[in-house]
This record gives structure tokens, C-alpha cells and sequence, in this order.
């Protein structure tokens, strides 16, 4: 069945006009989202545990200019550079005349207010294992933070990256809503795995894609080269990471690793935002790593 | 004569890769100041963890030493050219020597948050943690912008 929807893949970025039905937006259930009340620092909580701001805030950002997600962060990729978006409450260049819905359309679905598919460099891939109440949660902590009314920045991609509507059958190979790890154990285990392959998304990094960018789901968090081209990101799965629970735990708070050096590159941002969670959700993903198979 | 020529260009080619310029005493240098940091840092983080037992001294010591490492001058260190795309093991950015007054900004905001470290390492375990966690994050934010991820 994958091998037939990648060949239609390869269908798809030749001939656009094939395979509309598969290629169509699919949105959240409206009922889902009816009703339910907003906890603003539940939604802190996601933010954090969703490192939104080491994407969206500008670039050279520092400090409490951060809480600015005035977009702009290029992201490299062999398909071309992707520049993450204004999702600052402004209503025309960012995202304040969205409802939770439409959040929730892009995160979970990978689709725009308009209907549009989005790239996966947006990793709806993980998001789609969070909750409706999550997102109604994040969206009303969103909405607190300070407005930016910097305009959005076109993607550079080259063709046939450029035709969205292939992006249907990509979410039809690859956006899948089961985790990984199938079984968890304990609650804690639970939540670790909630935490890594949802919100956290973790494996966008540390897991290796395959030729349509997919990613190997056989591999799940053996490393992967940097698509910046440089280097790799390495893998933290039980059988290369052999730092213990407490060990990474501490890691995720102070950005320390057993042997005192320090977290740089990416990660050193993504610690920036594990040290404003709560202790126990370090140790769930701590504890969730070292139950990976 | 040929031996020669033959030894000659084997000679010259082991030293190709070298021949750029040769900063090996900057490196260890450079290396040598951050691997001071790391091991005074472990004996401040395990205190603050509970691995190893509290020591007002000892504590107070490595606190000391991370603020010495703090005024060492960076100028020697980092000659034009010492950067990872020109020159094997390092993995100094070239982006050091592009934003220079940033990059010695953010060694300036270590040598303050040693200072702070400094002011609570003797006082008590408890207080180390918060102190760590702000030396932390200036080792962290230089490591974003200037060393490469391994």
C-alpha cells in the first residue's frame, strides 16, 4: 500500500492535475472544539513544551523578545528553505483574527484558514497526537503575547516542491495519528510519550527521513544528518544514549550533560524551553527515552 | 634522487592539509580554558544534585576558578582563520570572527553569571542550582550562535 501511494506521489509532482480527490484538505471535526473553555497557563505549559518560539520568534531574538513570534527563522531542507511564519496575535500578519478551530485546522491537519495544505517543515506531523483541548489552551496563551506586524516571508523552494496540492498524498503516506511507541508502560511513560511525539516533536530532528521526506518511523530516533548540511543530530535512542533518566533530565533543565559541556546549536534553544516545565514532564521524557524499544 | 623526489612528495602531501597555518597551541589553548570550566562546573553541578556531598570550601573553590577562567583574556585564542571550515579539530564557527564585540559580549555575560555563582556557591547547596542554571545559559547561548553541533 505505501509503495502505491509513493509511486501516485511521483504521479502527483509530474502531473498536478491527477489525484485531486487524494490531495484534497481535510479538516477536524467543528464538534469537537464546541464548548470547550480556555486554561491560559495550561496553554503556557504547551508553549513550552512545544518550543514555538524557537521558530517563530525573529531570528536574533533574545530574552523577552522572544515571546515576539514574529516568524522569519529559516529552516534548510534538501527540498528547498522554508521561513516560519508570523503567528503573533496581530489579526493581518499574524494570526490574532484566528479562531481555536483554525488552529486547530493547522496544527493538527496541516491546513490553512483558506484551505491550503501545509509543508511539513510545520510539524503537524506531531501536533496531530495533541489534544482539542490542547490546542483551545494554547491558543488563549497565544493570544497574551505581544503583536508583530512584520510581514510574512515566501518560502524558496523549487519546483515541484512549489505545487502544494502534492502535499495531500504526502499527508496521505505520513501523517498518521498512532504513536510509535505502541505500549507505555506506566503514566509517566504515558505522558513522556505524549510529551516527545506530540507537542515536543522530537523525532522531526532526531529521526531519519526518507527520499520524500518522510520520516522512518522503523528508525525512530537513531539521529539523522543535519539538513543544514553540516554535521548530524544525534541519535538518543536506548542503544546510543547511554546517559541515565536523571542524566537527561537534568540535560532538559539546565542544558548540561554529564560531562558538564553544554548544549549548542538547535538543542540549546529546544532547552530553553524544556527548563520552563515542570520537573516531573522532564522525567516523563526522560523516562519515555529509555523505554523506546 | 628518485627515492628522494619519491619521499619528498609523500612528505608533502601528509603536510598539505596543515600547511594553511598551524594553531595547535591556540586550540588547546582555547580547549584547555573550557575544559577547566566543565570539570569545576561538574563538581558545583553534583553538589547541587545531591551526587556529592556538600563543601562549603570546595564549592567556593570552583566558583572562584570559573570567575579566574572568566578574566583570562579571549584575544590570543581566536587568530583569523582558527575556525572550523579552514582548519581540523575545532568547531568554532566562522560567525566568531563576522559578529567579534557579540561573540566576546556573551563571554562577558559568563564572566557575570560566574561572579553570581561566586556570591552563592558557598552559602549552601540550594543556592547553586539557580546560579548554575544562569552560567547555563550563557554557555548555551554562545554554543547557538558559534560552535557547531557535533
Amino acid at each position: 500500500m505505501r509503495l502505491i501511494l509513493k509511486l501516485l506521489l511521483v504521479a502527483v509532482l509530474l502531473a498536478p492535475a491527477a489525484g485531486y480527490w487524494l490531495t484534497r484538505p481535510d479538516r477536524v471535526d467543528p464538534e469537537a472544539f464546541a464548548g470547550l473553555t480556555p486554561d491560559v497557563a495550561r496553554g503556557e505549559t504547551l508553549y513550552y513544551a512545544g518550543g514555538c518560539a524557537s521558530c517563530h520568534a525573529a531570528p536574533e531574538a533574545e530574552g523577552e523578545a522572544k515571546l515576539v513570534l514574529a516568524g522569519g527563522h529559516r529552516l534548510e531542507s534538501d527540498f528547498g528553505t522554508f521561513v516560519a511564519p508570523n503567528i503573533s496575535p496581530d489579526p493581518e500578519h499574524g494570526i490574532g483574527a484566528w479562531s481555536a478551530l483554525d488552529l486547530a485546522n493547522a496544527m493538527l491537519r496541516g491546513v490553512s484558514p483558506e484551505g491550503r495544505h501545509y509543508y511539513p517543515s510545520f510539524p503537524y506531523t506531531s501536533y496531530i497526537h495533541m489534544s482539542a483541548q490542547d490546542i483551545v489552551d494554547l491558543k488563549a496563551f497565544l493570544d497574551t503575547l505581544p503583536a508583530s506586524d512584520t510581514p510574512n516571508a515566501a518560502h524558496d523552494l523549487a519546483f515541484p516542491f512549489t505545487l502544494r496540492r502534492g502535499i495531500g498524498l504526502w499527508k496521505a503516506l505520513y501523517l498518521e495519528d498512532d504513536y510509535v511507541l505502541a505500549n507505555a508502560a506506566t503514566d509517566t511513560v504515558v505522558r513522556g510519550r505524549y510529551l516527545v511525539e506530540g507537542p515536543g516533536h522530537c523525532a522531526e530532528c532526531h529521526t531519519p527521513r526518507d527520499a520524500f521526506g518522510g520520516l522512518d518511523r522503523s528508525a525512530w530516533m537513531t539521529g539523522a544528518p543535519n539538513p543544514s548540511g553540516r554535521g548530524s543530530i544525534p541519535a538518543i535512542d536506548p542503544a546510543n544514549l547511554s546517559w541515565s533518566e536523571s542524566e537527561i533530565a537534568y540535560y532538559l533543565e539546565t542544558g548540561f550533560t554529564p560531562d558538564f559541556d553544554s548544549a549548542g546549536g538547535h538543542m540549546a534553544r529546544v532547552v530553553e524551553n524544556t527548563s520552563q516545565l515542570p520537573e516531573e514532564d522532564r522525567q516523563a521524557i526522560a523516562a519515555y527515552l529509555k523505554a523506546l524499544p | 634522487m628518485k627515492r628522494f623526489a619519491l619521499t619528498l612528495a609523500a612528505a608533502t602531501m601528509v603536510a598539505a592539509p596543515a600547511m594553511a597555518q598551524d594553531f595547535s597551541a591556540e586550540l588547546k589553548a582555547r580547549q584547555g580554558q573550557f575544559r577547566i570550566m566543565a570539570l569545576n562546573l561538574g563538581v558545583l553541578g553534583g553538589m547541587a544534585q545531591g551526587k556529592i556531598e556538600y563543601d562549603a570550601e570546595a564549592a567556593q573553590e570552583a566558583a572562584d576558578t570559573l570567575v579566574a577562567v572568566s578574566m583570562i583574556s579571549q584575544t590570543p585564542h581566536w587568530p583569523e582563520g582558527s575556525d572550523n571550515f579552514s582548519i581540523d579539530g575545532t568547531r568554532a564557527m566562522p560567525a566568531i570572527w563576522e559578529n567579534t564585540d557579540d561573540f566576546l559580549a556573551k563571554w562577558s555575560d559568563y564572566g557575570e553569571a560566574a561572579l553570581v555563582m561566586q556570591e552563592a556557591a558557598g552559602t549552601g547547596a540550594e543556592a547553586i542550582g539557580p546560579a548554575l542554571r544562569q552560567v547555563g545559559g550563557t554557555c548555551s547561548s554562545c554554543h547557538d550562535d558559534y560552535r557547531e553541533p557535533q
